[in-house]
């Protein structure tokens, strides 16, 4: 499974791409793939402010509902419609078609893990 | 002969179109008498609100309305068909002599608004219920009104809300556990309350430590499923109890797995404060579309001045609904609660009696433990430990061959059995959780098993699953994305 160097990473499976203060982030393709068939997103409004590790919103899949938890502390400037009108997009392009929203930085934490620690932690049973 | 073979075959089963695409003008089954009285202009007390338009119902005789359901219900599952192992949910068999007394004139004829000397019979069954309740919980009151698990849960976090603000304290924070039912947040969060969630140790109990680390002055309670959603009692939940109780927070307890320890375990002996009942779980009132639920709620002394209205009670030899209670949390249920269900649990507690109820128990868990054994070789037990009423596997040594627990639940489907509980706790991952509960017997178990074992010995990755059932696998992401649930009528 590919985790591009590129992206941060949390424990709770989102990745966050850092650009200067801005970032778009989603949801890796490891917690996709251990979700199923993703029924239906539930994303904030443009211009809400989240602290790190905040509840963003919701993913469902036809297994099960989880929140999504925000990677850093920001306020939302854009969110992807097309992933919430075919939540199906994510499965395949989870990394750029499948981003769901973009946001304004104000606080990056100092947990974000890269790409390979990342990889061990889910290789690890997590 | 093949165990498939064995256990289902292939009925007629009869197609059956919506009763708006069954509609023909003209037809009906019910008849209304010539208006004799003056006719209304609706218009006039309504105003926009009145219907311009003719309602577009079907139109269908009596016969073809019996025919269309009756056809439905043959699509489906019962337990009155077959196990119904769903985990977590006590799918056990509903006696019949619980409905021939639900169903006597006497009982079912009675109006909530009859006079209370008219009623003293019926009064009677839920003091004795609440006494019986107490006993069983070990609990100082009882009130029946919630009428669900989740309205316990509920009204329980609305006694302790009270009981805090009783004494100027307004705590904001509930504590719940991973392997808690999934309405303990939910019911806290409606509640009004913030939620914190402690995560189970590797061996599937909550520890002390995980609780003292989140615990502090804002703490109104805890909220605990015991025995939890792994099947596992929660050995220290005496400890938990003292050290919520140092901090006057209290303990909720989700008794939506009291068919375990029924006669073994008291929550209130154990510290509890509060406790719900599912009577449609543990006291076999039908549930699973058969309902309506009943979640009744045990309370420590602390809780009983808050709880709610009218309180049924014993006065001399006359029974009475007491509305002083000036503490109270008030109604959380019109009348008195589903009374239909009081008689059903009333009829089953007097029939089994103490020695009974806990032989409930002790069968429950020796039929889980039973499916455990034999089924430990094939299906990976991911949390070891002492399980109870039920047994939590998972696919971690099928996946490889293709087996997936969605897939392995809906083969079951084929084998004419309901599946078990699927991904749920969450706390396991792609958990399967069987609960068989006491009332089946070692042939039907052993048809389960063997079923079980049959799908992992056939398995192959091109099969679809259910095949033999009126309707295939349906795509259940294509049903949850378009939702469709409106007729359009053809124009």
């Amino acid at each position: 499974m590919s985790y591009p160097n590129e992206l941060k990473y949390t424990k709770e499976h989102e990745w966050i791409k850092i650009e200067g203060n801005n970032a778009t982030i989603g949801i890796t393709k490891f917690a996709i793939e251990q979700l199923g068939d993703i029924v239906f997103l539930d994303l904030p409004k443009v211009g809400s402010s989240f602290k790190a590790g905040g509840n963003f919103g919701t993913i469902e899949s036809v297994k099960t509902v989880s929140d999504l938890f925000m990677p850093v502390t920001c306020k939302v400037t854009e969110v992807n419609q097309s992933a919430i009108d075919s939540p199906e997009s994510l499965s395949v392009d989870a990394y750029a078609k499948g981003w769901l929203i973009k946001v304004e930085i104000e606080n990056v934490p100092a947990d974000l893990l890269s790409a390979h620690e990342y990889e061990n932690y889910v290789v690890g049973g997590n | 002969m093949s165990y498939l073979n064995k256990t289902t075959s292939h009925a007629v089963v009869l197609e059956e179109p919506l009763l708006f695409e069954r509609s023909h003008e003209g037809a009906y089954g019910f008849g209304l008498p010539e208006l004799d009285v003056p006719k209304i202009n609706s218009e006039k007390y309504f105003g926009n609100y009145s219907r311009q338009k003719k309602a577009r119902l079907p139109e269908l005789s009596e016969s073809e309305v019996v025919r269309h359901f009756t056809r439905l219900s043959t699509w489906n599952y019962a337990i009155d068909l077959g196990i119904y192992p769903l985990g977590s949910c006590t799918m056990k068999h509903n006696p019949r002599l619980n409905e021939e007394v639900a169903r006597s004139a006497d009982i079912c004829e009675l109006h909530p608004y009859d006079p209370i000397q008219w009623s003293q019979a019926h009064l009677q069954i839920m003091y004795e219920l609440q006494e019986d309740l107490k006993e069983i919980t070990g609990l100082k009151a009882v009130s029946l009104q919630p009428s669900a698990g989740a309205q316990g849960e509920f009204a329980g976090l609305l006694l302790i809300s009270a009981y805090h603000r009783s004494k100027g304290k307004n705590r904001k924070t509930i504590i719940t556990a991973d392997t808690s039912h999934g309405t303990n947040p939910a019911s806290a969060a409606l509640a009004g309350f913030n939620i914190v969630q402690v995560q189970t140790g590797v061996d599937g109990y909550v520890t002390l430590e995980s609780v003292q680390a989140v615990l502090n002055d804002d703490v109104a309670g805890m909220m605990l499923t015991n025995p939890n959603t792994l099947g596992l009692f929660e050995k220290n939940i005496e400890q938990i109890a003292k050290l919520l109780h140092e901090k006057d927070a209290l303990l909720y307890i989700d008794g939506a797995n009291m068919n375990a320890v029924l006669g073994i375990s008291r929550p209130g002996d154990f510290g509890a404060d509060v406790i719900h009942f599912n009577l449609h779980k543990t006291f076999t009132t039908p549930h699973g579309g058969g309902g309506p639920g009943s979640g009744p709620i045990a309370v420590s002394e602390k809780l009983v001045p808050f709880l709610p209205v009218p309180l049924i009670e014993k006065k001399n030899s006359e029974f009475v609904l007491n509305y002083n209670s000036p503490k109270s949390i008030g109604r959380v249920k019109a009348f008195y609660g589903n009374f239909g269900m009081f008689i059903r649990a009333w009829c089953y507690i007097k029939a089994l009696g103490a020695h009974g109820l806990r032989q409930v128990s002790e069968n429950a868990i020796l039929n889980a433990n039973y499916i455990k054994s034999q089924l430990k070789e094939v299906l990976n037990i991911p949390v070891k430990g002492d399980h109870l009423h039920e047994i939590i596997f998972n696919d971690l040594n099928q996946k490889e061959n293709g087996l997936e627990t969605s897939k392995l639940a809906k083969a079951l489907i084929d084998y004419g059995m309901h599946p078990p509980t699927v991904y749920f706790p969450l706390c396991v991952k792609n958990a399967l959780m069987v609960e068989p509960t006491e009332t089946e017997s070692i042939e039907e178990l052993d048809r389960f098993i063997n079923s079980v074992k049959e799908i992992i010995d056939n398995n192959d990755s091109s099969t679809i699953y259910p095949k033999r059932t009126f309707r295939e696998k349906v795509d259940e992401a294509k049903a949850a994305r378009e939702l469709n649930l409106k007729f359009k009528f053809n124009e």
